[in-house]
């Protein structure tokens, strides 16, 4: 499968890399990426044209509080990741790719015209952490309330910020 | 008519005679246009769904309204479709905007729908969802790994044990340890009773929403026989939380196969019945032949998995392309349609109930004895008959309840086929005993996204049967 992605990005091997990666035991061993962000849409394009049929999840992660994870040299750890995992039916396998994602510049390009499958996973990465997806025809809020404030999957959102007012006990009957 | 009554009549309501000067006439009703005007611009600003709301066809870019039509889905041979080369009809005058939900009774839930109707037909849909979030997946940060499949069974409501078998299964994947066998099959069987009792849902809603109400009261009676299992086994009928992480709760109830016996056959019995009433019909297949298709290339590009993906003729199963348990251990067929309109949507899911019941007759014959969960006091709590002789055990006890254990760092995803498609679990650990981040790959949030093109040039009347055919739950769709 290596030779069939693209030359210029890093594509890594879980085994010799990523040691703590952990196998399942009945599992075929998913191939993890890492791109540049840059690079990021290219080795989607690329993968889809290998044979990857299907993009089954992307979601993203907030590193904010666990800054030192085990990446593959040459890739700087950044607060958010945004992870697609993608499914290859007619080779019968997964690849997941990670992305890093700067806080100062929360921005990705949108994989919707690769796959339009991920034009409500990129909204719910969007609505819920924040990273905008740029050229996504409708980058919108998806699960929460249209005006809501923040993205509550974010590890610094206030959790409780908003008052919960409790009632008094019941009195006797 | 008495008296009082035509008093009634009179009183301070009368209206009072106005003379009115013809260029006060034209001024009053020009401010009334005005104000109607005003109102029906600040109904659109004052909307909180905003952008979610499916806008008039005018101002509605034409890259989202290409993208309604499908137009960007790949073409089968791997090429694009640019979206500036489509037309976009023009029929702005004659369309309509309705809404849909999310209180309507055949959404299946808090499902709502904005539909673009020209006359019976339904050009556009745009579902919009979110009324049943409840922040799980930040919820999940919060719990440790031993609360966490209280949390993830109660997403898809009607399947909760596929919920907590994947959840389990990425954790266990994390600290890797190995099951006993006897734990891996009973969690095979009961995921398959659990497809069984969701499918039996799945058939009994449709048949409502198709207007045969037997088919419901059918549909539900039966999945009460398989709740009752449920109960019998693990004490409750739905959010069991009965396969966690090292194994399962408790073991079979004594009988259990007694009761599988009896489940299999009357349900088996009775699917055959369901032939009778439904597949056979004329106003059925009328109503559900040719309705709502969908292609391979379509479904594969909108990311469908599950029956609408089997139905389109695309023989993937997670269970059988990337087994997981020991489904490799047992025989069945994958099902699969050909159109993939409504009705290979139902025949799919009638057989798949068919095939489940296969494997739990099998699992059943081929139960292994032992252990029903991992005897590692580090991930599981000892049995109860240890605490009070030994403190090891006390305190084992203890720390698993009140801290949980602890996960080496990594993260890892993990998918299996639950009764509505792939359902993924990605975590990241960061070495403590709660999940840094837990994401559910829901596959309904996802078939939800074919919707729009199932509808689509469809009549309303149809409508409910699509959306039904789909199988959307709810709680996992917003989880």
């Amino acid at each position: 499968m290596s030779d069939a992605a693209p030359t210029t990005v890093p594509l890594a091997a879980p085994a010799s890399i990523l040691p703590e990666v952990p196998r399942l035991p009945d599992h075929l061993v998913d191939q993890l990426a890492f791109p540049h962000r840059g690079a990021y849409k290219e080795m989607v394009k690329a993968f889809r044209d290998a044979g990857f049929e299907l993009c089954s999840d992307l979601c993203a992660v907030d590193y904010l509080t666990h800054p030192g994870r085990s990446l593959p040299e040459g890739v700087r750890a950044e607060r958010f990741e945004v992870v697609v995992n993608l499914l290859s039916l007619s080779m019968r396998q997964r690849v997941r790719i990670r992305v890093q994602v700067p806080d100062s510049d929360p921005a990705l390009d949108s994989i919707v015209d690769v796959y339009p499958g991920a034009d409500a996973m990129e909204r719910e990465a969007y609505d819920l952490m924040g990273v905008v997806f740029t050229g996504h025809p409708d980058m919108t809020r998806i699960l929460m309330p249209e005006d809501w404030e923040g993205h509550p999957l974010r590890k610094d959102y206030g959790v409780g910020r908003v008052p919960v007012q409790f009632k008094e006990a019941p009195g006797p009957r | 008519m008495t008296e009082h009554d035509e008093h009634g009549h009179e009183g301070p309501e009368q209206p009072e005679e106005v003379e009115l000067s013809d260029e006060r006439f034209v001024e009053l009703e020009s401010e009334v246009a005005a104000r109607h005007e005003a109102e029906e611009r600040q109904l659109v600003a004052e909307t909180s769904e905003g952008a979610q709301e499916l806008a008039p066809r005018k101002s509605t870019s034409a890259w989202e309204l290409r993208q309604e039509v499908g137009a960007v889905l790949r073409l089968p041979e791997g090429g694009y479709v640019d979206p500036s080369d489509i037309d976009v009809e023009e029929r702005d005058d004659q369309t309509m905007i309705i809404n849909m939900g999310p209180q309507h009774p055949s959404t299946h839930g808090v499902l709502r729908l904005m539909l673009e109707l020209d006359g019976e037909t339904v050009l556009r849909t745009k579902p919009v969802i979110g009324y049943l979030h409840t922040g799980m997946e930040k919820q999940g940060e919060e719990l440790t790994y031993v609360q966490g499949s209280t949390n993830v069974t109660r997403m898809d409501y009607l399947s909760p044990l596929n919920n907590e078998l994947v959840f389990s299964l990425a954790t266990e994947a994390l600290i890797g340890i190995e099951l006993p066998p006897r734990a891996v099959w009973i969690r095979m069987l009961m995921s398959e009773l659990s497809r069984v009792a969701s499918h039996l849902m799945w058939m009994a809603t449709n048949g409502m929403d198709l207007g045969s109400t037997s088919m419901m009261i059918y549909g539900f009676r039966e999945r009460e026989m398989v709740l009752s299992f449920f109960e019998k086994t693990t004490g409750l009928r739905l959010n069991t939380n009965f396969i966690r992480p090292g194994g399962v709760a408790a073991d079979l109830p004594d009988g259990w196969e007694d009761d599988i016996d009896v489940l299999c056959e009357t349900i088996l019995a009775r699917s055959y019945e369901y032939d009778e009433l439904l597949t056979g019909q004329p106003i059925f297949r009328e109503r559900t032949e040719a309705v709502g298709s969908l292609s391979a290339e379509e479904a594969l590009a909108l990311s469908v998995t599950g029956p609408i993906l089997r139905s389109t003729g695309v023989p993937w199963d997670l269970r059988r392309t990337m087994p997981y348990l020991a489904y490799d251990k047992v025989d069945f067929d994958v099902i699969v349609g050909k159109y993939g309109d409504n009705f290979d949507r139902y025949s799919v899911r009638l057989n798949e109930i068919r095939e489940s019941i296969r494997i739990v007759r099998q699992i059943a014959e081929m139960m292994p004895p032992g252990d029903y969960r991992v005897q590692d006091r580090k991930v599981t709590p000892p049995p109860r008959a240890r605490i009070d002789e030994s403190m090891e055990a006390l305190i084992h006890h203890f720390k698993i309840f009140t801290e949980g254990f602890r996960v080496p760092e990594g993260e890892v995803y993990v998918a299996i086929e639950s009764p509505r498609g792939e359902l993924g679990c990605y975590i990241v650990s960061d070495g403590t005993s709660k999940p840094y981040r837990m994401h559910i790959r829901a596959p309904s949030f996802v078939n939800l996204q074919a919707l729009p093109l199932l509808l689509r040039g469809g009549l309303v009347a149809d409508a409910v049967a699509v959306i039904s055919s789909v199988d959307p739950v709810m709680g996992e769709v917003d989880r």
